[in-house]
């Protein structure tokens, strides 16, 4: 018999029964849940006369819509207000934990999960939100749900799912300087498309990925999702045990020696069988950037856009729609290209980690004043983080300014919102019409290139300046 | 949330023959601060179907009367991007039943079938042969045919089979859904919870 994948052995240590010709009946370890994604599913337990079963086990947040300057205010748009509200009612009404707005365990939902240590190997964690592969980067199995599911979960602590395919991708080799975990997500997306992993979990393995930190380990989960992957995840090793160990919710004493006793069980047997395996060499990667409207349209930032007769035929008018949105043409070099915005944050690239990155590339430069930059904290804690750590002093210095954590212009649903027709550079996930505000035009990058482009105030490889 | 059966859906089609269709394009964000399910089919394809000051869009193919139906017909992988089940509330709000293309994201798919609205995956090939027939013809019916899996174009003769998940598809034959059924082994799962202690 062949050896287990790290999925198939947290899977199976989940399942509570297989029906029959269907779905499995599987349990939740952890449960996450913010303001936009779960009032309907409050109603529904509502209007069965119900409560939510295990509400130890779920923690609340809002974060999609609220401000990222003046927090301590109440929320001036009415229907933002309204369901941030919502949501502290429903978790009341429920004895669901949330740290709601100013408390100091506020944040992104995908980065607070993982520093308060709530996010852990072998778990199985769910959220309304297909960013919950994020914390696949722990070696859980975590993955987005929609309303429905989340109701399900609420009220049962169980979810009705088909098992996925498995998948690993590999990343060999040494990167380049100047090539950050975003450049290496960005680039895997580009060869196999957004749609190149619908049906599987990814398991991302090689030596490359064993080097990197687990903030950046996150990036890359967190975008599995953009590749189309039910999930992404990768093996724990000293590095995840180094990070979860002393944080607040991190297991203690006799039982952290016994958590760690099972993590260490946990990766891929030398012996596992993966439906499909995939193999890229770190070397290839460069410096990533999108210049089209989803995350598979990515190329090296030194590349020109593809020519529509490099489109698969029957791809070509949706190329071309995507260019014309954009305002591009077809083999048009992206460096030097016109920048309005610059967008450094999210569940993607909004850590402590990136914060650092991004400050110790502009420390002694000067932004460009053609460009509007919004840096934002992924969380409470990366804000105070940053401002004991000096990052904040230094970004000022640099023309920058540090704002509030939360969602912010990801996805542009508080006051965060791109100019129509104007043009962002951002490190967050989606580049999609419309998503950063209607007409907005984003590229997807790093936060370096984001750094570099913030100084020169056009589209830079971050390389010439390092 | 009980939903609507669905046995067999006979129907003019609304072709939407783009690629890569995202959640973001089925229903914007800035549409999802409500804490109900109703009103989202106001806003399906929101900045495809209306301009900046609220008018129609003549050229997108929900404000053109030669189309319409409870089929929404739409190249490949459709549904990608957010986890948002407002998509799928938006689809069925408007009044479409079914979505036919030749690949879903993944979480679309459980979103659609929880809601009672059924995404039937066809081949690339039939896809383009739906697309076309409805070129033809804007009121020709398609029929889907849930217990037998299959799909077609009565008038000109094309079928295609498709798959379905047994369960998914006892749910919908039958309008019942997942809580029910976890409801009927709340015993199992507290005898397994203890277990797993
Ligand atoms: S930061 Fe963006 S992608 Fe992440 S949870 Fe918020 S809206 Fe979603």
């Amino acid at each position: 018999m062949a050896g287990k994948t790290l999925f198939d052995k947290i899977w199976e240590k989940h399942v509570v029964n297989n029906v029959e010709g269907g779905p499995s009946v599987l349990y939740i370890d952890r449960h996450l849940i913010h303001e936009v994604t779960s009032p309907q599913a409050f109603a529904g337990l509502k209007a069965r006369g119900i409560k939510v079963a295990r509400p130890e086990k779920t923690v609340a947040t809002p974060d999609h819509n609220i401000p990222t300057m003046e927090q301590h205010l109440p929320i001036h748009d009415e229907l933002s207000r309204f369901q941030v509200n919502k949501l502290k009612e429903n978790c009341e009404a429920n004895g669901v934990t949330m740290y709601g707005l100013t408390h100091p365990y506020n944040g992104i939902v995908h980065v607070i999960g993982p520093e308060l240590g709530l996010t852990r190997p072998g778990m199985t964690i769910v959220c309304g939100d297909s960013h919950t592969s994020t914390h696949g980067a722990f070696g859980s199995i975590a993955f987005g749900i929609g309303t429905s599911e989340v109701e399900m979960v609420l009220a049962t602590q169980c979810l009705m799912q088909s098992r996925p395919k498995t998948m690993r991708i590999n990343v060999e080799g040494e990167l380049q300087k100047g090539v950050t975990s975003k450049d290496i997500v960005l680039y895997i997306i580009s060869q196999i498309s957004t749609g190149g992993a619908t049906g599987y979990f990814v398991e991302f393995a090689g030596s490359a990925i064993r080097k990197l930190s687990m903030e950046a380990r996150m990036t890359i989960c967190n975008m599995s999702i953009e590749m189309g992957a039910r999930g992404g995840m990768i093996a724990p090793d000293e590095t995840t045990i180094e990070y979860v160990k002393g944080r607040e919710f991190a297991p203690k004493g006799a039982e952290w020696d016994k958590a760690v006793a099972e993590w260490r069980q946990l990766p891929s047997d030398p012996d596992a069988v993966f439906d499909k395996e995939l193999t890229f060499k770190a070397e290839d990667i460069e410096p990533m950037i999108t210049y089209g409207t989803n995350p598979g349209m990515g190329i090296g930032i030194s590349a020109h856009i593809p020519k529509v007769e490099d489109i698969e035929k029957a791809s070509q008018n949706s190329f071309k729609k995507s260019l014309q949105y954009m305002g591009y043409q077809p083999d048009e070099p992206m460096i030097g290209k016109k920048v309005d915005y610059v967008f450094v944050g999210s569940c993607t690239n909004g850590r402590i980690e990136d914060l650092r990155a991004f400050a110790a590339f502009v420390k002694g430069k000067k932004k460009a004043d053609n460009v509007t930059a919004w840096v934002v904290p992924g969380s409470k804690q990366v804000e105070k983080q940053a401002i004991e750590e000096g990052l904040r002093d230094i970004l000022e210095e640099a023309g920058f300014y540090l704002r509030q954590p939360g969602c912010s212009a990801c996805l542009a649903m508080n006051d965060d919102k791109i100019p129509e027709g104007q043009y962002a550079v951002s490190t967050s996930n989606r580049n999609f019409e419309g998503r950063q505000g209607p007409g907005a035009r984003t590229m997807l990058a790093s936060p370096l290139t984001a750094a570099a482009t913030a100084i020169n105030g056009v589209i830079t490889d971050p390389r010439t300046m390092l | 949330m009980p939903i609507d059966k669905f046995v067999t859906l006979e129907s003019p089609a609304v072709p939407l023959p783009i690629e890569n269709v995202d959640t973001d394009q089925i229903i914007p964000a800035r549409f999802l601060k409500a804490t109900t399910r109703e009103g989202f089919g106001d806003n399906l394809f929101c900045d495809w179907r209306y301009d900046k000051n609220g008018q129609p869009k003549a050229d997108f193919v929900l404000n053109d009367p030669t189309y319409n139906g409870q089929i929404l017909v739409a190249g490949k992988n459709f549904g990608s991007g957010s986890s948002r089940e407002h998509a799928a509330w938006a689809i069925g709000g408007y009044g479409f039943k079914a979505v036919v293309s030749s690949f879903f994201a993944d979480i679309f798919k459980n979103n659609a079938l929880n809601n009672g609205i059924l995404p039937v995956q066809i081949s690339d090939a039939f896809l383009a042969q739906l697309f076309e027939a409805i070129e033809k013809d804007p009121k020709v019916k398609i029929k889907i045919d849930l217990e037998n899996q299959s799909i077609s174009v009565p008038a000109t003769g094309i079928s295609e089979d498709f798959d379905i998940n047994p369960y998914k598809k006892k749910c919908l034959l039958n309008g019942y859904d997942d809580i029910d059924y976890l409801f009927s082994i709340k015993d199992e799962i507290a005898a397994w919870e203890k277990a797993a202690q």
